[in-house]
């Protein structure tokens, strides 16, 4: 029995706790070839991935790259035009020019929420979703989890606050998914105009950041999208920062070993205060690092595996 | 002059007379010459159809022909064969065409159009306002006069309050029916489904079903101040029909429909299916609790018809990510197997129901011929099957359209014969038969 | 102990006295070639290597009074089979904690068959510096080399024929020491077994009635 039988990895939702354990194990598993003087094995030798980013990130793609190279696969990274209708190509021919080249895998980041479920109906190669959308973005869950399991050593039972734009926020969703999968407790803080219709059902919900943050093992800020003010969601950053900002005297509220993530970028001084983003509790940085890791035990699991279907 | 027809030992379905039972049906000259026990021939061709139901010839209130303008979607050609195919008789054309049908030129291009290449009746819906753009009325009167049955604006809302009562109004005059898609735009901008807990797990953004409750509200409440007629297009959402049930109390001149795909599917199509446009149209699947209301609208008679708002795409509208696709899905050769299989088979209709929601009460929200066996009816007979089984397969379809949710469902009942003015248009009848 | 899928124990080829003597016996064959002690280290390959090489250790550090350091190989990501083997294999890590080059490696196995393992442990250790010597001790050694690779230092050389599967029992990994020879049960077929069914592309799917 396969510890990961999928073929892709479209989001958190359709995994069992297992899988998602196995995913964790493996990237604890890999950790020491990040030490090594060599900092290369030879797994994933002769595998092509393709990363098709059709948004701007550095941060994820870079991250992927690594992962990849670590593995010894060969790395192609495309930065595709926002939109297919703009650009003219649609998003299958890129996808069926691509599949010339025979990838293993294709890694996508894509406005659309069901762009990689597209990819997968159209195309030959394992497919990894790096962001669809307001829909998931495993990685990023995965990683965040690796970070609350290596520094409290476990995740069930935990009291984990996601504070922001739920609305637009594929890592929350992503995050509820997993969390919840995994035994720990949510809690989600916005006002009612950032909080998503019927997601009450999942994770319970408050208006009050003081209310999410009484007892927090961890708390996820989200970035606010400051373009997604211009829709009459909120009234202005400053109410944001005044209501629903992490600032010190807020953290107080929580365990005092509480840690603080986030996915980054950050508005500094609109979610987060600077004291807290560069303050002792925040993992920021280990996040980084745990997610190479998450990345590399995904392409090992998908790739270095039993023969693909 | 079409040749004299008996269909000899059929079960005739005809709510119209309330009639229900073996009967032979005699069509000649184009219209129903006499139905009767054990008639004899007199020289008509004989066909067998016993163990079949006969019934009135059915009638789609709300189908999209594509032509003019987008005959790679579909053109009247291919879509009246769809409609032949699916049990239908006539077809009402909605005029978001290009051009749009706002003139009795573009009317009168059409009805020439049919009268070539059309296998079925096409009657011509004009538009409210001119090239449907919600604000100027269009020419009422030619529209009348060239042809058209009803007035729509449909792919498009009209927005302005004022302008629905204008053309409610206006109406009146040449007893046309005024029929709204009723949406609030700014609460459905960039919306791809219907809002709700799917549309949140998904990542994709909503409209609430609010969005059509608001201006079919707001429609009834026109109605009854100008008294003019509204049907309501593709009626989706529970707070919907309650309020055309509430006009009909009152006695407003309400109409409304409901598609097979509101009927029976739900916005959980779209989680499951995985993000498949086949599940997208507009307005959107929406939650089992509203499904449930239309179903039961259905049943109490708020409902008057089952409309299908046959939408052919291209493969390219389609096949791209689910917030860039068309809205829209076909419906004409679907339809009727569905209602029979589950619906009637089901037990939430009884078969007279279905047939007097597809046949005798679209006709009269319209004012159209037909609709009824009665003698010197129309010569227009569908004859369904009730015990065929057929799977749904796109890529036999007679539309240029692929795109329906219902792909590989496997139905029990459907059509086997499809007769317009005493001309046998399609078959597919069971067995040896003359 | 639950053996391997269609295979059943034909014959002990060590009870655990036998496998005690023969650690021995290899230890002191490390001590004479080694006289000069202090750059050897024992790397054992994951999983039955490991306790092996830490047995080894303790034993050449009796006779020769100078206790080698040990380490660990996991060699999973430097496997060549990983496309047909069932499942991804559980990582158990690396750990060699200590400086390489230059030093004699000491690669522990329990039993040595084709030579792949061996060939990927090389690699492994090679990535982790450069080895003055590296030189290879097993528990058994089965024949049927599939790459050039011999043992330095072997307790004990067994014939099989390739329907076998010579499994070594450890205190500290199974809860006794022997080494028993399985065969193939009676009955079952030959065939190698294949990967595991993984995912199908997600058909369309027939809603099949009542």
């Amino acid at each position: 029995m396969s510890a990961y039988p999928h073929r892709h990895l479209l989001g958190i939702e359709p995994l069992e706790p297992a899988h998602i354990q196995a995913i964790l194990d493996t990237a604890d598993g890999l950790r020491e070839v990040l030490d090594r003087p060599i900092k290369k094995v030879p797994t994933l030798r002769g595998k092509t991935v393709v990363n098709l980013f059709y948004e701007p990130s550095t941060r994820t793609r870079s991250s992927f790259e690594v992962a990849q190279k670590v593995l010894s696969a060969d790395s192609l990274s495309i930065a595709a035009a926002a939109s297919s209708v703009q650009k003219g190509e649609t998003l299958l021919d890129t996808v069926k020019n691509l599949e010339a080249m025979n990838p293993d895998m294709v890694v996508i980041r894509h406005a659309s929420s069901g762009a990689p479920h597209f990819l997968a109906r159209h195309c030959r190669s394992a497919i990894v979703n790096a962001g669809d959308g307001a829909h998931e973005h495993p990685t990023q869950a995965l990683l965040d989890a690796l970070t609350l399991r290596q520094k409290k050593g476990r995740l069930k039972g935990l009291r984990v606050a996601i504070v922001g734009d739920i609305l637009h926020s594929r890592v929350a969703r992503s995050n509820v998914w997993l969390l919840s999968k995994m035994g720990a407790e949510v809690v989600l803080c916005a006002p009612p105009t950032l909080m998503p219709p019927g997601i009450e059902a999942l994770a319970p919900v408050t208006y009050r950041i003081e209310e999410a943050l009484e007892g927090a093992d961890a708390i996820m800020m989200l970035r606010i999208q400051t373009e997604r003010m211009t829709g009459a969601y909120f009234p202005s950053t400053r109410e944001f920062h005044v209501r629903f900002g992490l600032t010190e005297e807020r953290v107080r509220r929580a365990r005092r070993d509480v840690l603080i993530l986030h996915p980054g970028p950050m508005n500094r001084g609109v979610e987060i205060a600077s004291e807290v983003a560069d303050g002792p509790a925040s993992v920021i940085l280990d996040q980084v690092t745990n997610g190479v890791l998450v990345r590399m035990a995904v392409l090992y699991l998908l790739l270095g595996g039993g023969e693909a279907a | 002059m079409s040749p004299r027809l008996l269909l000899k030992g059929g079960r005739v379905v005809d709510p119209s007379q309330g009639l229900d039972g073996e009967r032979d049906v005699l069509l000649a000259d184009g219209v129903v010459a006499e139905v009767g026990a054990r008639l004899a021939p007199r020289g008509a061709q004989v066909l067998d159809v016993s163990g079949l139901v006969v019934c009135p010839g059915f009638i789609d209130l709300h189908t999209h022909l594509r032509e003019p303008g987008r005959e790679d979607k579909e053109t009247v050609a291919t879509g009246t064969r769809a409609a032949a195919a699916g049990g239908f008789t006539a077809v009402c054309a909605m005029p978001n065409t290009d051009p749009v049908n706002d003139s009795s030129a573009t009317t009168r291009a059409l009805l020439e159009r049919a009268r070539s290449d059309a296998v079925v009746r096409v009657y011509p819906i004009g538009a409210i306002t001119k090239g449907s753009k919600g604000e100027e009325l269009a020419e009422y009167g030619d529209l009348r006069e060239s042809g058209c049955v009803a007035l729509s604006d449909d792919g498009r809302p009209v927005a302005s309050a004022r302008v629905m009562r204008r053309a409610l109004e206006y109406a009146r005059a040449f007893d046309l029916t005024v029929v709204d898609h009723c949406e609030e735009p700014t609460l459905s901008e960039r919306a791809s489904m219907n809002e709700g807990p799917v549309s949140t797990v998904l990542g994709l953004r909503g409209a609430p079903g609010a969005a059509e409750a608001i201006v079919v509200e707001r429609n009834v409440l026109l109605a009854g101040l100008t008294g003019g007629k509204v049907h309501i297009a593709h009626l989706s959402t529970a707070s919907s029909v309650d309020a055309v049930r509430r006009g009909k109390a009152r006695g407003v001149r309400v109409t409304a429909e409901a598609t097979p795909h509101h009927l029976l599917l739900t916005d959980q199509a779209v989680k499951e299916s995985g993000y498949d446009t086949a599940t997208k149209m507009n307005p959107p699947l929406r939650c089992d609790e509203d499904r449930r209301a239309v179903v039961e609208g259905l049943r109490d008679g708020t409902i008057d018809c089952i409309a299908t708002d046959h939408a052919p795409h291209t493969v390219d509208d389609k096949r791209v990510e689910y917030d860039q696709a068309a809205f829209g899905v076909v419906g004409l050769e679907t339809a009727v197997a569905l209602c029979l299989d589950r619906l009637v088979s089901a037990g939430v209709l009884d078969l007279a129901r279905l047939v007097a929601l597809l046949s005798h009460r679209p006709a009269r929200v319209f004012g159209l011929p037909g609709g009824s066996l009665a003698t010197g009816m129309p010569a227009d007979v569908t004859v369904l099957d009730l015990r065929r089984r057929r799977e749904v397969d796109p890529a036999r379809f007679h539309s240029k359209g692929r795109n329906t949710p219902f792909a590989g469902w496997i139905l029990e009942g459907g059509p086997a014969l499809t007769i317009v003015g005493g001309r046998v248009v399609w078959k597919d009848l069971p067995g040896p038969r003359r | 102990m639950g053996w391997p899928a269609g295979f059943q124990p034909r014959q002990e080829l060590m009870d655990a006295e036998r496998l005690g003597r023969t650690l021995a016996r290899m230890a002191h064959e490390i001590v004479e070639r080694h006289p000069e002690m202090s750059r050897l280290a024992f790397v054992g390959v994951r999983s039955r290597g490991v306790p092996l090489a830490r047995r080894l250790a303790t034993l050449v550090g009796q006779a020769s009074g100078s206790e080698p350091r040990v380490g660990a190989l996991d060699i999973t990501l430097y496997r060549d089979d990983l496309t047909t083997i069932a499942a991804q294999p559980v990582m158990k890590g690396t750990d060699v904690a200590f400086p390489i080059n230059g030093s004699t490696v000491v690669l522990v196995d329990d039993v040595l068959y084709t030579g792949r393992t061996v060939r990927a442990a090389l690699d492994e250790l090679i990535d982790f510096g450069r080895p003055g010597r590296i030189e290879l001790a097993v528990l058994v050694d089965r024949g049927h080399r599939e790459f050039p690779i011999c043992a330095d230092y072997a307790g004990s050389v067994i014939a099989t024929s390739r329907d076998e599967i010579v499994q070594v029992l450890l205190k500290e990994e199974d809860g006794e020491d022997r080494v028993v020879l399985l065969e193939r049960e009676a009955g079952r077929p030959k065939t190698r077994r294949g990967p595991a069914p993984r995912e199908a592309r997600p058909r369309p799917r027939s809603r099949k009635q009542r």
